[in-house]
């Protein structure tokens, strides 16, 4: 039998039955659904962090004391006190690190700001000058503090737009004074809002010199973190180098001893958020998956109620010379046909879903979630429906080409 | 109309003719479900030879349904030899046997078994979707077989929309299509009353006339006497076996 004809006669094998037919592709339409949900919103999600870590910028590298977290609980390391003042003037040396443009160190930690009667909770940043040009924040209104400030300890502070709003209103905050730990800062600049387009909410946070956070604040003698800006992205890999072996030097480690701090590049971040997103999508998906098989559970068993109905069709088919195989791909066709439409609505419906998950998530958490379709869900989730239908549609169709052809004839 | 005006001659030269058509030698199908063996054909022996037309008579249950299952290759006898055209049911495999019931065999059931929601063309075109027929001679095909029934006025018609005598019609264009040796009725006219199902022994007699070689079942013996051979079975054995002496004509509402 020409294609053509056996698939016309597994659609028409369908029609003959759609109340029952759309039932059973239900499980089929809910299990590719998912998958497609699942991934969309897996995909939005990288690409939401994706960009996230692109903003911090591919040439910039994060250096933290400790060792690389290998999981979720395991923070132990990360405030130790390796990264040491000494550390600091080592990387700013040329000899030590050439390819190095710029050399952050950043302490950092929540803290209340008062002022008046007005309390507002927001992240404190420690640092240097060049802070702002490397995470490119920029003051609306006054200046951002110097190296001066730096070196003079000066209790001067460069505030986000969302602290200005919570703690001043719309009244001029420049000028100011609030409090940190109980020590006035003079507040010398407002940045311009900048929405979370990174890793850190720089709205919600305060700039001080470094030294005022580390003596004022924190009251430690080291730091967080340091940032380091290479020239090009191409010096990262060899800037990582230098800077290793001059903090091994400055820390007195040697030989096979492990480092005490650790390194990681844009890269790093987006190789490992791959892991993680590509680990929970297909967990996700998995678990959708189950559903396809519940689903297929259910066309087998509508395919079998199908074939013992159809015992006389089946059996006239033969008298008039179909083969075996002629009534296996009949109901195999039947069967995929069934499945792979209960796929491509499950295409349609998941995409649309995703579509209004992600308008409504960009509201909620005000951030662009973009929306993408995901192809590669679409084919996966027709090619497994379509698999679907083969695997469990053989079993009915196999039984439907055994059945004699003497059925036919006998009239009940 | 090929069917039509296909002369006898013209099969004659198709088959093997070292052989009847239809050879049968000491038949039995014994049927055994869960250990209970049911005899339902003993040591049948007879032949039929191309171009004949025989009726098969006997009370309900004598076996002539089963005879006819092993006569159509649709089932396999216990013992016995049984030969189509020279070569037994051993002689074929599963698949040769389908295309043999496609091409060479044509079925009429008692029940019509027509597909339901079904045009009456797309029914008769259905032994032309296994048959390797280029699927562009398929329209015209169907269409002649249902033209030399008398129903192309109901080509579209849907098959539960037909009378009974139609769709008894319609199953013999679907035998027909695929101009087959023989033609296998098994009480074609029992659903049927008097007039329809004279109109279709009027059609298997036409049919015969042209050459095709019919074996009918039915139990009315003015029916069986339309048939130029009379088989008479009682209790899945074969009681008489005569030439019709006095050959009936199908009563003439038909041909036009
Ligand atoms: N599949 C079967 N299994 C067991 N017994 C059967 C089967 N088919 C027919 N029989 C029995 O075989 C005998 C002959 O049946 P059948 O050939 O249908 O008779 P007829 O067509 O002459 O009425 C009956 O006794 C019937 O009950
Ligand atoms: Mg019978």
């Amino acid at each position: 039998m020409t294609l053509k004809y056996s698939l016309k006669t597994a659609l028409k094998g369908i029609q003959v039955n759609k109340s029952r037919a759309s039932l059973t592709i239900l499980g089929i339409v809910i299990g590719v659904t998912a998958i497609m949900l699942v991934m969309a919103l897996g995909e939005g999600a990288h690409q939401l962090i994706l960009g996230q870590i692109q903003g911090l910028g591919s040439k910039t590298i994060f250096i933290a004391p400790g060792r690389q977290p290998t999981g979720p609980s395991d923070f132990a390391q990360v405030f130790s006190d390796a990264l040491k003042e000494r550390d600091l003037a080592l990387l700013e040396r040329k000899t030590n690190v050439p390819n190095a443009t710029r050399v952050l160190p950043i302490v950092f930690g929540g803290e209340t700001i008062l002022y008046g009667s007005e309390t507002h909770r927001a992240t404190i940043f420690g640092s240097s000058e060049p802070i702002a040009a490397v995470f490119d924040v920029s003051p609306a209104e006054g200046v951002f503090f110097t190296d001066d400030d730096v070196r003079g300890r000066a209790e001067v502070a460069v505030i986000g737009s969302k602290v200005k709003k919570e703690l001043f209103g719309d009244s001029d905050a420049v000028g100011e004074k609030v409090k940190i730990k109980g020590r006035n800062f003079k507040v010398i600049g407002v940045l311009s809002p900048k929405g979370q387009a990174s890793l850190f909410d720089f709205d919600d946070a305060a700039f001080i010199p470094y030294t005022a956070a580390q003596q004022y604040i924190f009251g430690i003698k080291y730091f967080h973190r340091f940032v380091v800006e290479a020239d090009s992205e191409d010096a990262v890999p060899q800037t990582v180098l230098d800077i290793e072996a001059t903090l091994r030097e400055s820390h007195n480690i040697t030989g096979t001893q492990k480092n005490d701090f650790f390194m990681e590049t844009q890269t790093d971040m987006i190789e490992r958020l791959g892991v993680v997103t590509n680990v929970l999508t297909l967990f996700l998906g998995s678990v959708a998956a189950i559903s396809l098989i519940v689903g297929g559970i259910g066309i087998m068993n509508i395919m079998l109620v199908s074939v013992t109905e159809r015992t006389r069709e089946i059996g006239l088919r033969k008298a008039v010379g179909a083969t075996n195989k002629d009534i296996l791909y009949q109901f195999l066709l039947e069967a995929m046909a069934l499945t792979a439409t209960g796929g491509a609505i499950g295409i349609a419906l998941g995409a649309v879903l995703s579509f209004i998950t992600a308008i409504v998530l960009s509201n909620v958490i005000a951030m662009e979630w973009k929306f993408t379709f995901p192809i590669s869900a679409a084919l996966l989730g027709v090619g497994v429906s379509a698999a679907v239908g083969l695997v469990f549609g053989l079993y009915p169709a196999r039984q439907a080409s055994r059945k004699s052809p003497i059925e036919a004839l006998r009239y009940e | 109309m090929p069917t039509t005006e296909r002369k006898k001659e013209m099969y004659n030269e198709n088959i093997n003719t070292a052989y009847p058509l239809i050879l049968v030698r000491g038949l039995t199908k014994t049927y055994v479900n869960e250990d209970i063996e049911t005899p339902a054909l003993r040591d049948a022996s007879f032949s039929v030879e191309a171009g004949e037309f025989a009726a098969i008579m006997g009370p309900s249950g004598s076996g002539k349904s089963t005879l006819l299952h092993l006569l159509g290759f649709l089932d396999r006898h216990t013992s016995g030899e049984y030969r189509f055209d020279g070569k037994t049911i051993d002689d074929y495999s599963p698949d040769e046997i389908a295309r043999l019931r496609n091409k060479k065999m044509g079925f009429v059931f008692q029940a019509f078994n027509l597909l339901p929601r079904t045009t009456v063309l797309e029914n008769v075109k259905l032994p032309l979707l296994y048959s390797g027929t280029k699927e562009k001679e398929w329209d015209g095909l169907a269409r002649a077989a249902i033209e030399s029934v008398g129903l192309s006025h109901r080509i579209m018609h849907e098959s539960s929309q037909l009378s009974g005598g139609e769709k008894q019609r319609v199953a013999i264009a679907r035998a027909l299509v695929n101009d087959p040796l023989i033609i296998f009725a098994d009480e074609p006219t029992g659903n049927l009353d008097t007039r329809s199902g004279m109109a279709v022994i009027e059609i298997l007699q036409w049919l015969n006339n042209e050459g095709r070689t019919i074996v009918l079942i039915t139990h009315e013996t003015e029916l069986a006497e339309c048939a130029k051979r009379i088989i008479i079975m009682r209790d899945g054995k074969i009681e008489s076996d005569s030439p019709v002496g006095n050959r009936r004509k199908a009563a003439d509402h038909f041909s036009k």
